[in-house]
């Protein structure tokens, strides 16, 4: 059965493309893919993101949790509001998921969404006596401490139902609440001009705030008629903007106004194209369960810290001992032509493929992620239907502030 | 910038009459001395939304009815283009390697793919009409 975001008819009324994604009925375009793309590297472009999955993380021991469940390390993030990209591992150190984890702390700086979802974790402390008597053991400061400490997890859409499994398998040890929150939605609003445009629709005690939020960081605010708003400086385009949580019969409201305020909608289509620009890694055609970070491009997400024992140490470590036999790399094609997923790569040292590959609207030429043999293989080339045209490996990001990167 | 949104309402009046049509969306138009216009319908460049590169034949190539002739690749995915009708091909449209998307703007006239002399010009009479081919991409749509 295909889901709907509460966005669905809105889409379908400004006369969307849809298409089925992980399950989900979404916008591919609302006209001109290209257009939209251009709209988010010039101005300012919004996407439907609520098919993404939120989970909220409350419980004592959360912290130790998320040492234990996530390849980088939770204990980067010290101050309230700070996010962090992180894979998480199965024991043979395959990527089950990328995912974006935020550390919130319920103070008087926090607003309602944090209280509300304060209220209800305390509700099911004392619906399970387990857990009080968990809680009890720990030391009164520690106990205070912690109590205070939630976490929020944004997963991917396709990937939510083996995710919610393994996390809340992984969670029980640690006695940690995992909920998730299909009531909130989410709009990502993306470009050089994308952050003024949503200030100008928050509530004028909340602008100076969250104007001020650094990248990766997020904080609630108030929007349009007073709606609660949890706006992260965080995104999938490579441009500043914020990724706004809004409950769903505020988000209509929300993404019109935003609409209003001059925010061109972008569909999927736009979205990958950009995210590859960007040199961002989609999960199931860059990585999956049998491929690890350090074949993907992702050994900067992991933290082999000392003394943390976290899902797929093991493995990962002894793949980096031995040297893995494959790596990730960007590559453009010079030549005309489109890189697609699946085509075939020849190298010197052997064959690869092509993982995400476009077209690039902003440098008008193929891109590509390319699995090949490990070692900066040489004599690169592709076979487009049954034509071999050469391959330039290059550095990625491709696109870094609307304009092509040197050397690309 | 001004790409035309996928038409998502294709009604007779918008098919020029003088176009016959195949199942799988190319168009052919007889000209002078039995050479045969292809290109693709303003209805397949809607499914497959901005073109971004167009692979076309040599002129002098040979092409035969209901194989590939060319391929079209848009930001979605790449598309085979079969011949209407069998032939050699006399011209192709250059222009369509620097400005693919004038397929997405004017598939019926600019946007034309290739030129070719056709074998046997009655391989024609096989295909669809305007108004045949009209109804089958209502009912594609419903």
């Amino acid at each position: 059965m295909t889901r709907k975001t509460i966005l669905n008819a809105t889409h379908r009324a400004a006369g969307a493309k849809m298409v089925d994604f992980g399950g989900w009925d979404m916008p591919l375009n609302y006209g001109s893919q290209i257009e939209e793309h251009h709209a988010v590297r010039r101005d300012a472009g919004m996407f439907d993101v609520s098919h993404m999955t939120v989970v909220d993380l409350r419980g004592t021991r959360c912290r130790e949790f998320l040492r234990h469940l996530l390849a980088n390390d939770i204990g980067k993030l010290k101050k309230s509001g700070k996010a962090l990209y992180s894979c998480m591992l199965n024991e043979r150190g395959g990527v089950i998921d990328d995912l974006i984890t935020y550390f919130l702390t319920e103070t008087a700086s926090q607003g309602r969404l944090a209280r509300e979802a304060g209220a209800s974790a305390t509700a099911e402390a004392k619906a399970s006596p387990d857990m009080r008597r968990t809680r009890r053991a720990e030391s009164a400061q520690e106990s205070a401490d912690s109590a205070k400490e939630w976490f929020r997890m944004v997963v991917n859409a396709a990937t939510r139902d083996k995710d919610l499994a393994w996390i809340e398998k992984q969670a029980v040890a640690f006695d940690v609440k995992v909920t998730e929150r299909p009531e909130l939605a989410m709009i990502a609003v993306q470009g050089p001009n994308a952050r003024s445009k949503v200030l100008g629709l928050l509530h004028a005690d909340d602008r100076e705030r969250v104007e001020k939020l650094g990248r990766f960081a997020a904080a609630e605010a108030r929007g349009p008629d007073g709606m609660s708003l949890f706006v992260a400086r965080t995104g999938y385009t490579g441009e500043d903007g914020f990724e706004i949580i809004v409950p769903e019969p505020h988000a209509a409201t929300l993404w019109n106004a935003l609409a209003a305020a001059g925010v061109h909608p972008a569909g999927l289509g736009a979205r990958d194209t950009l995210r590859l620009e960007a040199g961002m890694n989609l999960y199931g055609q860059d990585m999956d369960e049998d491929i690890t970070p350090w074949e993907a491009g992702l050994a900067w997400t992991v933290s082999l810290d000392e003394g943390r024992n976290f899902i797929g140490r093991a493995a990962l470590e002894k793949q980096k001992a031995e040297g893995a036999s494959r790596e990730l790399i960007g590559v453009v094609l010079d030549d005309k032509g489109v890189l697609r997923h699946g085509q075939r790569v020849l190298t010197n040292a052997g064959e690869g493929e092509i993982l995400s590959g476009i077209f690039s609207p902003t440098l008008g030429k193929a891109i590509a992620f390319a699995r090949v043999p490990a070692g900066a293989p040489e004599n690169l080339r592709v076979d487009i239907r049954g034509r071999q045209l050469p391959l330039r490996a290059v550095k990625y990001p491709f696109v870094r502030d609307g304009k092509g990167c040197a050397g690309i | 910038m001004g790409f035309p949104a996928p038409s998502k309402d294709t009604n007779m009046s918008e098919i020029p009459g003088d176009l016959k049509f195949q199942k799988s969306h190319e168009w052919a138009r007889v000209e002078d001395a039995g050479q045969v216009r292809i290109g693709i319908s303003d209805h397949a460049q809607g499914l497959l939304g901005d073109l971004v590169y167009v692979e076309l034949p040599n002129v002098g190539d040979r092409v035969e009815a209901g194989t590939g002739c060319a391929v079209v690749e848009s930001v979605k995915a790449a598309s085979d283009v079969y011949a209407p009708v069998s032939g050699e091909v006399v011209a192709v449209n250059e222009m369509l390697a620097d400005k693919p998307e004038t397929i997405n703007e004017d598939a019926y006239g600019d946007g034309w793919l290739l030129l070719v002399k056709a074998d046997n010009a009655e391989e024609m009479d096989a295909l669809l009409g305007p108004d045949d081919y009209a109804e089958l991409i209502e009912n594609d749509e419903s």
